[in-house]
C-alpha cells in the first residue's frame, strides 16, 4: 500500500511517460563503450609513426573498401528490418535482417582476410611492432564487438524463423539495432585513424 | 530517538515477527540458496554492503600492519617484498572492494525505494553484476595463496596505480600482475552493469509525479555518478587489456624498448583514477545529503544549485587527470592548465559546503550517531579538500607529491569523508533494511573513537610529508626526524581499528538484540520511510505517487506541504 | 664522512633577491608580509618548528636553493588563503552546529522551512572563483619562473640515470661517472654557478627529490627530463626516490654533497683519474676480473667495464653503499658482497658464492680504490 498517495487527492496529472528501460540502458552502455575505443584510438593515434622497426602502415595497410561500403550498408538494411517489425511485416523483417548479417560476415571476412595476409605475407603480428600492437588490438576491439552483434542478430533471426520472435518485441530488437549502428558508427571512426590517418 | 509514528495518518506495524517465522520454518540451506540466487534489489544491496564490510576488515588489518612495520626505523617486521604487497593490496581493496562496491549497494538498496520503483531496471543484469564483482574480489585475493593459475601466483605489488614498465614482464615476473588486471577487469564489467542499471532505473522507473527535479538529492547524485562511472571505469579496463596484451601476447603499448611510453600508462591511470575519486566521494555527499536535512529537521537548502554542483563537479573532474602528474616532465604550459582545472573543481564543491551549512543554519540539530558521522564529514572534508588545493598548486605538488602529505590528503577523503558518510549511511538505513535500531550507546563510542584515531593519524601524516617522507617505502633511516611522528601514526590506525570493531560488533548484535525500529524512525522525508522496515519484496504494495521532493514532509504537514514552495 | 652544515634560520632573508642566469627571481609575497607568514606558518606547523634543529631532517620548510625558496614561499602563501577559508567556513560551521542545536527533545515543531536563495548561492560562488584566480596567478608565475629558468653559460650539467635501485650520475664535460653520492659545486647568491640535471632511467620510472633544494622530477625509461638546483649553501643534502619502483624503492637513497670551490675542484681531480693500481692487492683485482663481477661494474682503467651496477672506480670516495643501505666500511662491504640481501633485500646485484678468502681478497682490492 502506497502511504505517500493517501490523504492527498492529487490532480489528474499528465499522463506520466518515462523512456524504455531498454532504450535508456543501451544508451549507456554506449557511452561507456565509447570511453573504451576512445581509449583504444588515442594509443592508436599516439602511437601512428614511432615503432622502431618495420613493417610500416603505408608498406602493408590496403584500404577495406569493400568491407566498409558492407558494414556501413549493414545499418540502413537493419534499419528497414526495424522499420518492418514495427510495422508487423514479418517476412520482410526476416529478409532485412538476413541481408544485415550477411553484411556483417562479408565485413569479417574481410577483415579475416587481410589479418590472414598481414600475418603470413607481410610478417606483421601483435608482437612484431608498436604499429601490429596498436593495429590489431583496434580493429581487433572493433571486430569483437561486430562478432558480439552478429551473434545476437543470428539468434534473433534463427527465432524470427521459427516464428518465436513476436511483433510485439520490436522494441527489444530497436535496441539491438541501436547496439549495431554504434557498430558502425565506432567502425567510421576506426577507420578513418587507421587507413585514412595512420597511413 | 524520535518516532512519529502515531503523527501518520496510518498505523504502520512492524513486520519483524513474520520474517522470522518464516525463517525458522525454512532449512538454512534453503535460505542461503535464496541469497545466492535473488534477483531482489534489496537484498543484492544488503550482499553488496556485506561484502564491502568484510573486506573493509581485511584490508584495515593490512593497513595494521602496514602501520606495525612503519611504527619504527629500520623495523624487520615485515619484509621489502611482502610490505610492497600490502599497501599495494590494501589500497586496491579499499578502492575497489570496499569503496565501490559499498556505495553501489547503497544505491541498490536506496534508489528504488526512493523512487518508489519495486526493483532496478534490470534485476537479473543486477544480480550478475554483484557476482562478478564478488568473483574479481575473490580473483584478486586468491593471489595471495601463492598457487593456482600457473603455479607462481603472489599477491600484487605494483602499486594501486601499477606503473608503467614496473608491470611489465621484465620487472615483475610470475602472476601478480596478472591478477591485479584480471581482478579489476572482472570487477569493472560488474560495475559497468551495475552503472548502466542505475541509470535506467532512475530513468525508466520513477514512480508517477517524480520528474527529475523532484528526485531526492542522493538519486539525483548516484544519476551523476553512475554517469560517471561509465566513462570512468572503462579506460581503466582497456589500459588493463593493453597491459595484458603486453604481457600475455607480446604487445608494445608500454615497452619502453620497443618506443613504447610508460606516460601512456600513466596518463591512462589517471583518465581513470582521478574520476574514480569522485566517483567515490559523490555517493558519500549522496548520503549526506540525505542525512543533513533530516536531522537538522530542514530542506536542503538550495536544491538546483546542489544539482547543478553536481553535474559541474562531474564534467571538470574529467579535465583534471594529470594533477597527478605534475612531476613527469609535462610542459609549463601544460602544468599551468591543470593546476587551473584542478582548481575549479574546488568551487562547485564549495558550493556545496555552503549549501550544507546553510541547511544547519535556522535548523534544530538532532545529534544522533549518523549526523555526529556527518559532521565529522563536513569538517574533515573541508580539510581535505584545502589540502587538494594545495596539490593542486603545481610547484608545492613537486615537493608535497608521492610524499606522505598526499597519503594524508587522500586518506582525509577517503576516510574522512567517504568512510565516515559510510558509517553514516549505515547507521541510517539500518533499520530499514532489519527492522532494528543499531545501538546509539556504541555508535557514539564508535564515533568518538574512530574520530579521534582518525585525527592521531591522518593529522599527523602531513607533517610527515613536509618532513620529506616518501610514500611506499617500507622503512626509513632512524635519522631523518620521522621517528615519533611514525609512532604516533601507528597509534591512531591502532585506535581506528578498536572503534571498526566496535562498529563491527554493533553491526551484528543490533541485528539480534536493537530496539524494534518502526517504518519510519528518523522521522525522515523520502519514500523509503513509507513503507515497513525491512520493506517486502515487492517495497510498496501500491505505486506511490509524489508531489514534491519530500513526500512524507506533505504527509506530515497537509496544511504546509512543500509544493507550494518549491521553485 | 662530511660534517653537516646549516641549523641556521629558517626566515628566508628579506633582501635575497636570487639570480639564476638572467632571470630575476622575485619572491612571491611582498616582503611587508612575510615574517607575518612564516610565524602563521610556524604556528600551523608545530611539528615542523619543532624539528628545525637537526640537519638531517629532509625538511622543505627549510630550503637552500632557489627552486626550493619559492617554493617556499609561494607555499607560506597558500596556507595563508587556505588557513583563512578554513577559518572562516569551519568558524560558520561550528556556529551554525552550536546555536541550532536541538535543546529540547521532546519537541516536535519544526523549524521554519526554508528552500533556498538565488542572491546567496550567487555570492558563494563569486568569492571562490575570485579566489582561484588569485591562487591561480600566483602559482602560474612560480611554474614559469622554475621550470622555464634560461641555462646560464657557466652551468654544470650532470646526467642523472635511474636504475633499480641506485643512481648513476655522469658528468660529461669532465669525464667523470659516479653513483648514489651527487657532488655538485656551491652556488652563491651574488655568483651563482646552477647544477642542471638531465633525468634518464634505465629500467622503471624512478624520482629525484632532494626536499631542501627543489622540487621532485620524475626519471622516465625512454624519456628525458630536466630540472635545476642551485645550492646556496655548502653541506649535505638528504633525499631519495620519491617514485615506487619495485622491492627496494625505499633504499635508493641520494646524497647531494654542495661543495666549497676548493673541496669541488679537489673531488673532480680525483674522480678523473683512473683507479689505483695497488699491486698489494692483485689478488683481490683478479677475483674481481674472473667473478664476473666485471661484467656488470665498471672500473676505469681495467677490463671491467660493466654498466648494469655502480662505478666502482672511486668507490671509497663515497660514505656509504648500495645507495645508502650501510656505510662504507671494510667490513660492511665484505657483508655486501658476501650476501647483498642482508643489507638490501631484493637488490639486483646476486651473491657471489666467494669463498671466505676470495671475500678478504675482493674487499682488500676494493678498499684501496680512494
Ligand atoms: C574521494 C577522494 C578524493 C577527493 C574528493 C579529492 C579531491 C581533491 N583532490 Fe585529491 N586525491 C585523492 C582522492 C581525492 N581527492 C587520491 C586517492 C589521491 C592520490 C592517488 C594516489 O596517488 O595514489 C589524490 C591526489 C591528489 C593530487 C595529486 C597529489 C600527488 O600525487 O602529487 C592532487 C593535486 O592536485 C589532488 C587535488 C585534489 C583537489 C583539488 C580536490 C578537490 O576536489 C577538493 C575540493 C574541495 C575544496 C576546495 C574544499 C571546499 C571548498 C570551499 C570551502 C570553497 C572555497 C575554496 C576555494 C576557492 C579553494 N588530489
Ligand atoms: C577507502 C580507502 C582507504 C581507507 C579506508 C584506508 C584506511 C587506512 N589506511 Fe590507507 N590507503 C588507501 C586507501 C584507504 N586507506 C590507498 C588507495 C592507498 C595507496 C596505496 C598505494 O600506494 O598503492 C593507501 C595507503 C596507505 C598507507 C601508505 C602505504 C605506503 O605508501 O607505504 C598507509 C600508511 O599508513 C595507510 C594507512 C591506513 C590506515 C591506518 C587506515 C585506517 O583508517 C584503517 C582503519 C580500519 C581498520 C584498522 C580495520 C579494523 C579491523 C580490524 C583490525 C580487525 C581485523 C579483522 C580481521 C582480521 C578479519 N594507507
Ligand atoms: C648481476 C650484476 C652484478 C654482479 C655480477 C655484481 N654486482 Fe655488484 N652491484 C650490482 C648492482 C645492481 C649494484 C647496486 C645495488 C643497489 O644499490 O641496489 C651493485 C652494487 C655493488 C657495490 C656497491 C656500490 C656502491 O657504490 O654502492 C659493490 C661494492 C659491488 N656491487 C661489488 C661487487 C663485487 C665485488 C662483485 C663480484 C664478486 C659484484 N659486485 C658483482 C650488480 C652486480
Ligand atoms: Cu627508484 Cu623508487
Ligand atoms: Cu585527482
Amino acid at each position: 500500500m502506497s502511504t505517500a498517495s493517501r490523504g492527498m487527492d492529487l490532480p489528474a496529472e499528465q499522463a506520466w511517460k518515462l523512456p524504455s528501460r531498454g532504450r535508456v540502458g543501451m544508451l549507456s552502455l554506449i557511452i561507456g563503450e565509447s570511453a573504451l575505443f576512445t581509449i583504444f584510438v588515442v594509443a592508436y593515434i599516439f602511437y601512428i609513426g614511432k615503432s622502431l622497426t618495420g613493417p610500416t602502415p603505408a608498406q602493408v595497410l590496403e584500404v577495406p573498401i569493400l568491407g566498409t561500403i558492407c558494414l556501413l550498408s549493414s545499418s540502413f538494411t537493419i534499419w528497414r528490418s526495424e522499420h518492418a517489425i514495427e510495422h508487423g511485416r514479418m517476412r520482410a523483417f526476416a529478409g532485412w535482417l538476413a541481408a544485415t548479417i550477411l553484411l556483417g560476415v562479408i565485413f569479417m571476412a574481410g577483415t579475416a582476410i587481410e589479418w590472414h595476409k598481414l600475418i603470413v605475407q607481410d610478417g606483421l603480428t601483435i608482437r612484431t611492432n608498436l604499429f601490429g600492437t596498436t593495429f590489431y588490438s583496434l580493429v581487433g576491439l572493433h571486430a569483437t564487438h561486430v562478432i558480439l552483434g552478429l551473434s545476437m542478430l543470428s539468434v534473433v533471426l534463427v527465432l524470427a524463423l521459427l516464428d518465436r520472435f513476436p511483433a510485439s518485441q520490436s522494441e527489444r530488437f530497436a535496441v539491438i539495432a541501436l547496439y549495431w549502428h554504434f557498430v558502425d558508427v565506432v567502425w567510421v571512426v576506426v577507420f578513418t585513424v587507421v587507413y585514412v590517418i595512420g597511413r | 530517538m524520535s518516532n512519529l509514528q502515531s503523527d501518520l495518518p496510518m498505523p504502520i506495524h512492524g513486520t519483524l515477527e513474520s520474517d522470522k517465522a518464516r525463517r525458522s520454518s525454512t532449512a538454512l540451506l534453503e535460505w542461503l540458496q535464496s541469497w545466492v540466487v535473488t534477483v531482489d534489489h534489496k537484498r543484492l544491496g544488503i550482499l553488496y554492503i556485506l561484502y564491502s564490510i568484510f573486506f573493509l576488515l581485511v584490508a584495515g588489518a593490512e593497513a595494521i600492519f602496514i602501520r606495525i612495520q612503519l611504527a619504527i626505523p629500520n623495523n624487520h617486521f615485515l619484509t621489502a617484498e611482502v610490505y610492497n604487497r600490502f599497501f599495494t593490496m590494501h589500497g586496491t581493496t579499499m578502492v575497489f572492494l570496499v569503496g565501490m562496491p559499498i556505495l553501489f549497494g547503497f544505491a541498490n538498496y536506496v534508489v528504488p525505494l526512493q523512487i518508489g520503483a519495486r526493483d532496478m531496471a534490470f534485476p537479473r543484469l543486477n544480480a550478475l553484476s554483484f557476482w562478478l564483482t564478488a568473483f574479481g574480489g575473490m580473483l584478486l585475493y586468491f593471489s595471495f595463496l601463492g598457487g593456482g593459475l600457473y603455479g607462481a601466483g603472489n599477491a600484487p605489488d605494483v602499486g594501486w596505480f601499477a606503473y608503467a614498465p614496473l608491470t611489465a614482464r621484465t620487472f615483475s615476473p610470475g602472476n601478480a600482475t596478472d591478477y591485479w588486471a584480471l581482478a579489476l577487469i572482472v570487477s569493472g564489467f560488474g560495475t559497468l552493469g551495475t552503472a548502466v542499471n542505475i541509470i535506467a532505473t532512475i530513468f525508466s522507473m520513477r514512480c508517477r509525479g517524480m520528474t527529475l527535479m523532484r528526485m531526492p538529492l542522493f538519486t539525483w547524485l548516484y544519476l551523476v555518478v553512475s554517469g560517471l562511472t561509465l566513462v570512468t571505469i572503462t579506460p581503466l579496463t582497456a589500459a588493463q587489456f593493453m597491459l595484458l596484451i603486453d604481457r600475455y601476447l607480446g604487445g608494445h603499448f608500454f615497452d619502453t624498448q620497443a618506443g613504447g611510453s610508460a606516460l601512456v600508462w600513466v596518463h591512462f591511470f589517471w583518465i581513470f583514477g582521478h574520476p574514480e575519486v569522485y566517483v567515490l566521494v559523490l555517493p558519500a555527499f549522496a548520503i549526506a545529503n540525505e542525512i543533513i536535512p533530516v536531522f537538522s529537521r530542514k530542506a536542503i537548502f538550495g536544491y538546483p544549485a546542489m544539482v547543478a554542483a553536481s553535474v559541474g563537479i562531474m564534467f571538470v573532474s574529467l579535465g583534471v587527470w594529470a594533477h597527478h602528474m605534475f612531476t613527469v616532465g609535462m610542459t609549463s604550459v601544460t602544468n599551468a592548465f591543470f593546476v587551473l582545472s584542478t582548481m575549479l573543481v574546488g568551487i562547485p564543491t564549495g558550493i556545496k559546503i555552503f549549501n550544507w551549512i546553510a541547511t544547519i543554519w535556522g535548523g534544530r540539530v538532532r545529534f544522533q550517531t549518523p549526523m555526529l558521522f556527518c559532521l565529522g564529514f563536513l569538517y574533515q572534508f573541508l580539510i581535505a579538500g584545502l589540502t587538494g588545493i594545495m596539490l593542486s598548486v603545481a610547484p608545492m605538488d613537486w615537493q608535497l607529491h608521492n610524499s606522505y602529505f598526499v597519503i594524508a590528503h587522500f586518506h582525509y577523503v577517503l576516510v574522512g569523508a567517504i568512510v565516515f558518510c559510510i558509517f553514516a549511511g549505515l547507521y541510517y538505513w539500518y533499520p530499514k533494511a532489519t527492522g532494528r535500531m543499531m545501538s546509539e550507546r556504541l555508535g557514539k563510542w564508535h564515533f568518538w573513537l574512530f574520530v579521534i584515531g582518525f585525527h592521531i593519524t591522518f593529522d599527523t601524516m602531513h607533517f610527515l610529508g613536509i618532513l620529506g617522507m616518501p610514500r611506499s617505502i617500507y622503512t626509513y633511516q632512524p635519522d631523518r626526524g620521522w621517528n615519533t611522528l611514525n609512532m604516533v601514526v601507528s597509534i591512531g590506525g591502532f585506535i581506528q581499528g578498536i572503534a571498526v570493531l566496535i562498529f563491527a560488533y554493533n553491526f551484528i548484535v543490533s541485528y539480534f538484540r536493537g530496539d524494534v525500529a518502526g517504518d519510519d524512525p528518523w522521522d525522515a522525508w523520502t519514500l523509503e520511510w513509507t513503507t515497513t522496515s525491512p520493506p517486502p519484496v515487492y517495497n510498496f504494495g501500491e505505486e506511490p505517487e509524489v508531489r514534491s521532493r519530500r513526500p512524507l514532509w506533505d504527509l506530515k504537514h497537509p496544511h504546509d506541504t512543500d509544493w507550494e514552495y518549491e521553485g | 664522512m662530511r660534517k653537516n652544515e646549516g641549523g641556521g634560520s629558517v626566515v628566508w632573508g628579506l633582501s635575497q633577491v636570487r639570480q639564476v642566469g638572467r632571470s630575476a627571481v622575485r619572491p612571491v609575497v611582498r616582503p611587508a608580509f612575510r615574517a607575518w607568514l612564516v610565524l602563521a606558518a610556524l604556528s600551523i606547523f608545530p611539528g615542523v618548528a619543532a624539528a628545525e634543529s637537526a640537519s638531517s631532517i629532509p625538511n622543505m620548510m627549510r630550503p637552500e636553493a632557489t627552486p626550493a625558496h619559492q617554493i617556499f614561499s609561494l607555499t607560506l602563501f597558500v596556507l595563508l588563503i587556505t588557513g583563512a577559508i578554513f577559518a572562516v567556513v569551519a568558524g560558520l560551521l561550528t556556529v551554525a552546529i552550536i546555536r541550532f542545536r536541538s535543546r529540547n527533545s521532546g519537541t516536535t515543531i519544526e523549524p521554519p522551512q526554508i528552500y533556498g536563495s538565488t542572491q546567496v548561492e550567487l555570492a558563494w560562488t563569486v568569492v571562490p572563483v575570485l579566489i582561484v584566480a588569485v591562487l591561480f596567478l600566483t602559482t602560474a608565475r612560480i611554474i614559469f619562473a622554475i621550470q622555464d629558468a634560461p641555462k646560464p653559460k657557466n652551468a654544470l650539467d650532470v646526467t642523472v640515470v635511474g636504475h633499480q635501485f641506485w643512481w648513476e650520475f655522469r658528468y660529461p664535460a669532465l669525464g667523470i661517472v659516479t653513483a648514489n653520492e651527487l657532488h655538485v659545486p656551491v652556488s652563491p647568491v651574488d655568483h651563482p654557478q646552477p647544477t642542471f640535471l638531465k633525468l634518464l632511467s634505465a629500467d622503471v620510472i624512478h624520482s629525484f627529490w632532494v626536499p631542501r633544494l627543489a622540487g621532485k622530477t620524475d626519471l622516465i625509461p625512454n624519456h628525458v627530463n630536466t630540472m635545476w638546483i642551485d645550492p646556496h649553501k655548502p653541506g649535505l643534502y638528504l633525499g631519495q626516490c620519491a617514485q615506487f619502483c619495485g622491492a627496494q624503492h625505499a633504499m635508493m637513497l641520494l646524497r647531494v654533497y654542495v661543495d666549497t670551490p676548493t673541496e669541488y675542484a679537489a673531488w673532480v681531480r680525483n674522480q678523473q683519474k683512473p683507479a689505483a693500481q695497488d699491486p698489494t692487492v692483485a689478488a683481490g683485482r683478479t677475483v674481481f676480473e674472473t667473478q664476473a663481477c666485471m661484467n656488470c661494474h665498471r672500473i676505469a682503467g681495467t677490463a671491467a667495464t660493466g654498466t648494469f651496477g655502480p662505478d666502482l672506480t672511486h668507490l671509497m670516495s663515497r660514505s656509504t653503499i648500495a645507495s645508502g643501505a650501510t656505510t662504507n666500511t671494510p667490513e660492511h662491504l665484505r657483508e655486501w658482497i658476501k650476501d647483498p640481501a642482508h643489507y638490501k633485500d631484493g637488490a639486483l646485484m646476486p651473491a657471489m658464492q666467494l669463498s671466505d678468502q676470495q671475500l678478504d681478497q675482493v674487499t682488500a682490492y676494493l678498499a684501496t680504490l680512494k
